[in-house]
């Protein structure tokens, strides 16, 4: 078989050795547009899982590579002038020359042939081979010479950066977050040979502007680079090898393969630079490429199941870049954390790495993090984060756990008809109580019969539901060391239907009641038409609010929650897609804030000033043209000016057509948001059902509170 | 975990005899449930017309579709055969239901192919509906009609089996996906507010016997999975081929909280089931 390889770089080099090696009949050619010495880039990183690819793929060059190698396990984080060390993260780095220098080597021994200066412009004219590997980068010709048939779609980074080298030695990969008056800069730095070290520095676009970077040349974006890390260069000069600031683009393909032409490493997809995978993916792709050449005899099926294994690592890959991206371009978020939970967020970002990995990796940093967390710095051990008490207001609870006593978690509870809480919830709510909960959620409570769901829901707006729900909340404290919230609900357009266990929203076939919401929309098309609220209607709502208020400081409940989510009645005035009134409950996200406003104030002014006021609030509508994850942060924004103490976040069902991504923490980066750029305590669920994910999402300042699901 | 046997009639080379005993023989145990599956364009036996067959020959075991490509069908006339396969066995049939994956299907059957996600849901909610006001059908054996699972779900689709149906069914693959997929399934149901559990089925296939059965097994699998171009050879590759392999299937399986594993045939012979049949007791699974 007859091959040609576009593009000399590891991933061309890489797939021609391993090819030539598994099957040294083949004929194959790599041309390379650059000469054989010119390389731009300074170091690349592999881990060690890759490492070991390498060693099974080609003993040989895997040697010659590691004999170059600088390793290290430690990753430094500098910020706010404190350098935080956390170790055991084994990576290794070699400068981008020597690797080519030994890929080229091994590749003439194995007799690859190698066109240096050569670019092949005209991929289409490229005949008399049976195959054509695109390796040629993510400006890939060959992609865009095809690229109504390989569809690429390319996104480019918000953020802008420079790919530096300097002559200093570092003994850890590290990260450098630097302010200055033009804005923040972030440097990823990590040695690569016995004397040199890549300096990788990014910032926004706003921050590059203001420093004149966008106008400087070379020389002056190496100057000001110089200046800003001074310290940290101890005397070392930066070196620019051609270097440009460029943004990162994120290079996705539909097809990877087109006739006999194949799309290999940087041609067929980018991962963001901050993980550190393109040339690790690249030369993986040739290791899967070769390995299903020699597997497969017909040429169509080897390339299909070269796309096939690859295709979901790099999806794998593409999504953890993805949020590792996202992270470095919104860093200005997390600033406002101290040092010790900057650093853990920074590490944990991607979702890969939890809080049990790092105290496995470095056992000092799980400690230090414990330290910072219980704020004992001077402790010798302290209890992980879910175990530290949680203050607010008058209130403090054992520790960070809570759960929810709705049907949510796997119980379905005898039928409480006139919204009295059965023996069965009682129970439930004791049983749980004894388990080691910090706090206790009620799960949905009406206000009023007719603000109820369904004809089961519990409530709390007559005298004989006040003395069970009293007896209930002494059972509790009598009997256990939780606190318990009580979480007041109207569910407006979504009442009236029939129990959960017959599906959702399914409205009840008789013994309904009139439904009210903040425009006349059903929820879907059998649900029942809700009656557009009137000022009558709103000022009769506003007092079942503050008479279950009442009921509820009577009943001696701990917390006071308000439920402005799952498209209940408040949250149906917050949503654009279910509120399209033209009056002053209307129109801009202040007016569809009014009515929740004006309950949550008045909720506030007599609810106990040593207890805390939570309000459940969606965080997106997760469906088109509904409400953002930006309008939320405004809206918690301004609740916490009002005397709301903490959110407990929630997402979707806002209308039938809300698909949230469910899975495990579905809920986490909604809530690091809205906790980080509002500056208001969360509480978060979202189907967490270990120690380690609560360990993590509190450590990294995700959330204050974290509800626990049962798995069985 | 319960586990289930899969019928041979999806796949090429059964007949009235085999699939009569197949579904005698699975009655008497140890399996909890038979299981179909539904293909339009290949030479199968359809599905709900397959299971009214054995309802007959059997009185204690499951029915389950695993699945019916739902959008296939009309609403009332899916709505009537489920009813009447419902109350004729004793309240024995679990519906499964999916938008299925070929193309050539929807074509054979006049249906659009691009509407299916859709009419999957408007399916779901009409499916109920049409139970329980039993206007067009017999009375079910429950007054909401047969259990409603959903099966190939995409991402986003778990919010709709929360919403409309009774669990989910898993279409293959190790344990790890299924669990992953589990996870999501669990999400959403407590997100909705459902009380309890969703049901969670899943499928493998098995073929069990020496190196030319079992290489057999891995033939029919990549010719019925032909369409799914080189994924075939990995789902031939899963295949379940030794008793050490089903065991430890089976415990991935239970342990990330499935409720009931269908196991299909690759080969459509009886000692195949008798074979698992024979692990399974060994596996101390002999309860029904």
């Amino acid at each position: 078989m007859r091959l040609a390889i576009l593009g000399g770089g590891p991933a061309g080099l890489y797939s021609g050795l391993v090819i030539k090696k598994a099957q040294p009949t083949h004929d194959i050619t790599i041309f390379e547009r650059n000469p054989a010495d010119v390389t731009y880039g300074w170091g690349v990183v592999f881990s060690d899982r890759t490492l070991a690819s390498f060693q099974r793929a080609d003993y040989s060059s895997y040697e010659r590579i590691a004999e170059r190698f600088v390793i290290w396990d430690a990753i430094d984080i500098c910020y706010r002038g404190e350098k935080i060390r956390c170790g055991g993260h084994i990576i290794s780095g070699i400068s981008r020359k020597t690797l080519l220098n030994i890929l080229q080597g091994r590749c003439r021994e194995l007799g690859v042939t190698l066109h240096f200066d050569q670019e092949i412009i005209a991929p289409e004219k490229l005949t008399g081979y049976d195959l054509v590997i695109a390796a040629d980068g993510v400006n890939s010709v060959a992609r865009r010479t095809f690229a109504e048939q390989f569809q690429p779609s390319i996104t480019l980074g918000k953020a802008k950066y420079i790919w530096l080298g300097a002559e200093k030695v570092l003994d850890a990969f590290t990260f450098i977050f630097q302010q200055n008056e033009h804005g923040l800069f972030q440097v990823h730095a990590y040695p690569f040979s016995g004397t040199t070290s890549t300096f990788l520095i990014e910032c926004d676009d706003a921050t590059w502007r203001n420093a004149g970077l966008d106008l400087a040349s070379e020389t002056e974006s190496l100057d000001y680079c110089q200046r800003l890390l001074t310290p940290y260069l101890d005397g070392a000069r930066l070196l620019s090898n051609n270097s440009r600031w460029i943004s990162f683009s994120t290079l996705k393909t539909k097809h990877w393969r087109y006739r006999n032409m194949v799309l290999l490493g940087d041609a067929a997809h980018t991962a963001h630079f901050s993980i550190g995978s393109g040339t690790k993916l690249a030369m993986e792709d040739a290791i899967a490429l070769a390995g299903a050449l020699e597997q497969h005899t017909d040429l169509e099926d080897a390339l299909n199941a070269y796309e096939l294994e690859r295709r979901p690592v790099i999806e794998v890959f593409q999504r953890a870049a993805a949020e590792s991206q996202s992270y470095f371009e919104t860093t200005r978020r997390y600033l406002g954390l101290e040092p010790v939970p900057f650093a853990f967020q920074l590490l944990t970002r991607s979702g890969r790495i939890t809080y049990d990995d790092l105290r496995f990796r470095d056992v000092r940093f799980g400690e230090l993090v414990d330290r910072w967390f219980s704020q004992q710095p001077r402790a010798v051990f302290t209890p992980p984060p879910v175990f530290m008490p949680y203050h607010l207001r008058g209130l403090t609870l054992v520790n960070r756990i809570a759960f929810s006593l709705d049907s949510q978690n796997g119980e379905m509870y005898d039928a409480s008809p006139n919204g009295i809480p059965g023996d069965s919830y009682r129970q439930q709510a004791i049983h749980f109580a004894q388990r080691n909960v910090g706090l206790l959620l009620t799960g949905p409570v009406a206000i009023s019969a007719g603000g109820r769901i369904t004809p089961d829901s519990l409530g709390l707006y007559d005298r004989e539901q006040l003395a069970v729900w009293g007896y209930l909340v002494e059972q509790v404290h009598a009997r256990s060391g939780a606190k318990i919230a009580l979480c007041l609900n109207h569910a407006g357009r979504r009442g009236a239907t029939r129990p959960r266990s017959e599906g959702v929203d399914r409205p009840l076939r008789e013994g309904g009641w009139p439904l009210l919401a903040p425009s006349a929309l059903a929820y879907s098309s059998s649900s029942q038409l809700p009656r557009a609220m009137e000022r009558e209607d709103m000022q009769r709502v506003r007092e079942e609010f503050v008479h279950a208020t009442q009921f509820a400081r009577d009943a001696g409940f701990d917390m006071l929650q308000l439920s402005m989510a799952h498209g209940y009645l408040l949250a149906s005035f917050l949503s654009p897609l279910t509120n399209q009134r033209d009056d002053d409950y209307g129109g801009s996200l202040n007016n569809r804030l009014r009515f929740p406003l004006e309950i949550a104030q008045a909720v506030r002014a007599i609810w106990p000033v040593d207890k805390p006021l939570s309000v459940a609030l969606t965080a997106s509508d997760c469906v088109k043209g509904g409400l953002t994850t930006d309008e939320a942060v405004e809206i918690a924004r301004i609740l916490k000016d009002d005397g709301c103490d903490i959110i407990q976040v929630q997402i979707g069902q806002t209308t039938p057509e809300s698909e949230p991504p469910y899975g495990r923490g579905f809920l986490t980066s909604y809530s690091e948001q809205l906790r980080n750029e509002a500056g208001i305590p969360t509480i978060v669920g979202g189907y967490l059902t270990t120690s380690n994910e609560i360990n993590t999402i509190l450590a990294a300042g995700r959330a204050d509170i974290c509800i626990v699901d049962s798995q069985s | 975990m319960r586990v289930g046997v899969g019928l041979p009639s999806g796949i090429p080379g059964a007949n009235r005899e085999l699939v009569l005993e197949w579904a005698r023989l699975a009655d008497e145990g140890p399996f909890s449930s038979l299981g179909v599956i539904d293909r339009l364009v290949y030479e199968s036996y359809d599905p709900l017309m397959t299971l009214a067959v054995v309802a007959g020959a059997t009185s204690r075991i499951t029915l389950a579709t695993i699945i019916v490509t739902g959008p296939l069908h009309n609403n009332a006339l899916l709505a009537k055969s489920a009813a009447t396969l419902d109350a004729l066995s004793g309240g024995r049939l679990v519906l499964g239901l999916a938008i299925g994956a070929r193309k050539e299907d929807y074509e054979a059957a006049g249906v659009d192919y691009h509407d299916r996600g859709r009419r999957l849901t408007e399916q779901l909610v009409t499916l109920r509906s049409l139970w329980e006001e039993g206007s067009i059908s017999p009375p079910t054996t429950t007054s909401r009609g047969p259990n409603l699972l959903i099966g190939g779900l995409s991402d986003r689709g778990y919010a709709r089996m929360a919403r409309y149906a009774d669990g989910y069914v898993h279409g293959g693959g190790p344990p790890r996906s299924f669990a992953r997929a589990a996870d999501k399934a669990r999400a959403a149901w407590r997100d909705m507010g459902r009380p309890g559990h969703p049901r969670l089925w899943a499928q493998a296939y098995f073929a069990l016997g020496d190196d030319a059965t079992i290489e057999t097994g891995r033939r029919v699998m990549r010719d019925y999975y032909a369409f799914l171009g080189a994924f075939a050879g990995r789902i031939a590759s899963e295949l379940l081929v030794t008793p050490q392999a089903i065991a430890q299937f089976l415990r991935g399986y239970e342990e990330a909280g499935c409720d009931e594993l269908v196991l299909f045939p690759a080969i459509p012979h009886i000692g195949q089931m008798q074979q698992l049949a024979d692990v399974l007791i060994g596996l101390g699974r002999s309860g029904l």
